[in-house]
């Protein structure tokens, strides 16, 4: 918000959930990410996957670190990030999948930076000064995320019959979290309508004509799919966050109120 | 060629090394020289590649936002530092595929220190602090090597280490002001990596054997003793500084020689681990050989995309 401007409690808390909403997206990907070092095809794609878990990261202690100012009490972006409960932890279901190959890995990222890159393009535009900053920054990250996992889609579509198999079969696997990128919580409606937050029902059709179109250059089925699942907004996830908790925040949890 | 002709060429080699000049790729090189630095740079290039898994292993764990993403960025440049070095490596006339070849089936080594296991996130810190900051001491003698490729690497890959090294000692710092529990943490892992941190010097001097040609092209402008006399000097008062105690119960200063005494490494242990026999060397390979054989459908898929793309253009042009 523009200094000086008071909030009121029920305000404070929507911005504080609204701005959870959008970070936890980055830090649990960027978990999973990071879960990849040293594991990758190629030293190439190696690198890579760890320079978009570090994008990620630095994306997250810019939301959390302004998120713990809007708090207002004594709790640290660490805090926000490693001490949270499994239900309340608001990424969506998508990001929190597993590594399961490198296809699952690439359609993944790219389903979520297509969103990713829409969502930013507005949030840029936030009353928020402080969003509107962040956004503005990362989209610079985000815009080179799309382009490696666009080009890659490609690559693994295009690529060999088996590449092609199992990117398909990622995309199609994944296709019914895709959904819920475009659901909005009370907090972003009320976000929205003070101008602050991205109205990302607006998002959707654009959304899917641009996936459409790089799955149709990677010779890929646009999966036919009318059942979708979602809940990570409301904190209900699938029973794969559990376990990247429990080792993002093993040491918080283990040596707990100690400086690192 | 005849011999007499070779003779000369080796003779005018060993002149332009003598004179401080650089080699370059194109220019005419003994092949003994060319293979041991293929041998050299690719173990180096191995080396930072191996050594991203026990630091890759605590991304995921890592105590706060800030540490990971420094964790991150430093995994990250070693895997930029194993690019640089296999590039530089193949304008010896070996291709990457074949240093992973090497690798994969033990003909090619890579530094032993990464086959013992990172348990805490104190490990972190030593790695930084004391792998680190041998190799800095390692690299540095390298800036000047007579091989213009390895030489540039170095200069570049010495200010990042350098970093790291900074890094590792202030998680280390960070660690000796905490809490007893912190400071245990701490005081452990310089107990388990400063040997084998001594021993990333190789062999003494007397037991190795390719001192004496490498000092004389250069390879190594220092004996692995002296490096490591100069390792011990520099890092046993930052240990005192930050309140930790070296594992070492004869280390003593030495007056007259102005450098530390220390006790005699285990020798035994260091050829285990060399030999393949470390705690961790099973591991970390299986871990290499699973990220190559099952990221080939991808290398695969990348190639077969790259031709259709080719054949594309070149369809459109005529």
């Amino acid at each position: 918000m523009k200094a000086g401007i008071p909030l009121n409690e029920t305000m404070k808390n929507n911005l504080y959930k609204y701005i959870l909403g959008i970070a936890d997206n980055s830090l649990i990907l960027g978990q999973r990410m990071g879960e990849l070092c040293g594991h990758g095809p190629s030293l190439e794609t190696d690198i890579a996957c760890t320079n978009l878990s570090l994008d990620l990261f630095g994306q997250v202690r810019s939301y959390y670190q302004y998120a713990a100012k809007i708090a207002g009490d004594d709790r640290t972006e660490d805090d926000i990030a490693m001490l949270r409960k499994e239900r309340d932890y608001l990424n969506v279901l998508l990001v929190e999948q597993p590594n399961r190959d490198f296809a699952y890995v690439i359609g993944r990222q790219f389903l979520f930076d297509v969103y990713h890159h829409l969502f930013l393009m507005e949030l840029q535009k936030s009353k928020d000064l402080t969003l509107a900053a962040i956004a503005n920054k990362s989209i610079k990250e985000v815009s080179y995320h799309l382009r490696f996992s666009t080009d890659w889609v490609k690559r693994l579509g295009d690529g060999t019959e088996e590449s092609h198999t199992r990117m398909q079969e990622a995309i199609d696997q994944l296709w019914t979290y895709t959904d819920e990128l475009f659901h909005q919580t009370e907090a972003d409606k009320e976000m929205v309508s003070e101008g602050i937050g991205v109205d990302v029902t607006k998002l959707k059709e654009e959304y899917y004509n641009k996936v459409a179109e790089v799955l149709a250059e990677a010779t890929l089925q646009v999966p036919d799919l009318k059942y979708f699942q979602k809940g990570g907004k409301q904190g209900i996830h699938t029973e794969h966050l559990g376990y990247l908790l429990a080792e993002l925040q093993y040491m918080q949890r283990a040596y707990p109120n100690m400086e690192w | 060629m005849s011999e007499e002709q070779i003779k000369s060429l080796e003779n005018q080699f060993e002149a332009r090394i003598a004179r401080d000049e650089k080699i370059e790729p194109k220019d005419w090189m003994p092949e003994k020289y060319r293979q041991t630095h293929i041998r050299q740079m690719s173990q180096h290039a191995h080396s930072e590649i191996i050594g991203m898994l026990p630091e890759g292993n605590w991304i995921t764990r890592a105590p706060s936002l800030r540490r990971k993403v420094a964790l991150l960025a430093k995994v990250q440049d070693e895997g930029g530092h194993g690019l640089y070095l296999y590039s530089a490596a193949e304008t010896l006339g070996i291709s990457r595929d074949e240093m992973f070849e090497q690798l994969h089936t033990g003909k090619a080594k890579y530094s032993s220190i990464f086959n013992y296991p990172a348990l805490t996130w104190a490990d972190m810190g030593a790695i930084g602090w004391l792998v680190d900051g041998a190799a800095i001491i390692n690299q540095v003698a390298l800036c000047g090597t007579s091989y213009g490729p390895y030489a540039r690497a170095m200069v570049r890959i010495c200010k990042e280490e350098s970093f790291h090294q900074r890094q590792g000692y202030e998680i280390m710092l960070k660690l000796s002001q905490g809490t007893q529990e912190q400071r245990d943490m701490a005081q452990d892992a310089l107990n388990r990596f400063w040997w084998p941190a001594l021993m990333m010097f190789g062999p003494k001097d007397e037991d190795s054997p390719h001192t004496a040609q490498s000092m004389k092209w250069k390879l190594k402008r220092k004996t692995n003793d002296d490096l490591r006399q100069q390792f011990i000097d520099q890092t046993v008062p930052q240990a005192e500084l930050i309140g930790l105690t070296v594992p070492d119960p004869d280390l003593k200063w030495n007056e007259e020689r102005q450098s530390y005494d220390f006790g005699e490494i285990d020798w035994d242990e260091f050829w285990q681990v060399v030999k393949g026999h470390g705690p961790c060397n099973k591991e970390r390979m299986a871990a290499r050989v699973n990220a190559w054989e099952g990221g080939a459908w991808v290398r695969d898929a990348a190639m077969a995309y790259a031709e259709k793309q080719q054949e594309r253009k070149t369809k459109q042009v005529s």
